[in-house]
């Protein structure tokens, strides 16, 4: 699955990383609490989250997270949003919940680390 | 080489600047990726602590081409009982801290993980000193 694959499925918006729209994603992992998200090892990952700070991109760029999906039309800062394009990294956000992204998204194929 | 970053507590905004710019240095270094992950794991955990629950801190990084030696010096409330901070799941943040998604009682042992060698020196009243070590190779 790519992001212009979740784009489509859930009629996402794209905040930016347009460029990565084609990359490959394989995992999702969805958490609010970052704590969580620092202990999970996994590459071409997709975070899901309903936090948006400053931190879930930081906690990201340690993580090696490029893909992050902002659920329940949570809004992206524009700090947020330029510390997630100076790390190469595609923000994503749509209005469903995290219960029905995950469902949508597992159902789709993506699977999960755990 | 040697490197120095000052911690500013409280200062969420900043948090997370300091391991960053580490982990730039160290790509730099074409260290693995694997290990660079380890390293700035460890130190985002470590510079997060200090934001969360000291006044100031400083990150002093040295290393060579064989391993990395970061001390997180910090002036703060100092931890009474190393042994119980170190069980996953205990916790004395606020709860401003826990509203930025932290204060699971998850970083200490996460650090631990991530590093080679963990050590804590803390005195209540007056700070706390975590050194880690991990081998570059």
């Amino acid at each position: 699955m790519t992001p212009e694959d979740i784009i489509q499925l859930l009629d996402a918006h794209c905040v930016c990383g347009e460029e990565f729209l084609g990359h490959n994603v394989r995992y999702a992992f969805a958490a609010d609490l970052m704590s969580d998200v620092l202990r999970v090892d996994t590459s071409e990952m997709l975070l899901i989250t309903g936090m948006a700070n400053l931190q879930v991109i930081r906690t990201a760029e340690m993580s090696d997270i490029s893909f992050i999906l902002f659920v329940r039309g949570k809004a992206v800062t524009p700090e947020m949003e330029e510390l997630a394009r100076e790390n190469g990294m595609v923000l994503l956000t749509c209005p469903q919940s995290m219960f029905k992204v995950c469902g949508e998204l597992y159902k789709a194929g993506l699977q999960p680390i755990y | 080489m040697e490197f120095e970053f000052k911690l500013e507590g409280g200062n969420f905004s900043r948090a997370g600047a300091a391991s960053s710019e580490v982990k730039k240095l160290l790509k730099q270094l074409n260290v693995n990726p694997t290990v660079i992950k380890r390293i700035v794991i460890a130190l985002y955990e470590a510079e997060v602590n200090v934001v969360a629950h000291a006044w100031e801190g400083v990150m002093h990084v040295t290393f060579d081409s064989q391993a990395i030696r970061v001390v997180v010096a910090d002036k703060g409330p100092g931890i009474p009982d190393i042994g119980l901070a170190m069980q996953e799941g205990y916790s004395t943040a606020s709860p401003e801290v826990r509203e930025m998604g932290f204060g699971a009682g998850m970083g200490l042992p996460n650090m631990k993980k991530n590093c080679d060698t963990l050590d804590i020196q803390s005195e209540v009243g007056v700070g706390t000193t975590v050194t880690m070590i991990t081998a570059l190779q």
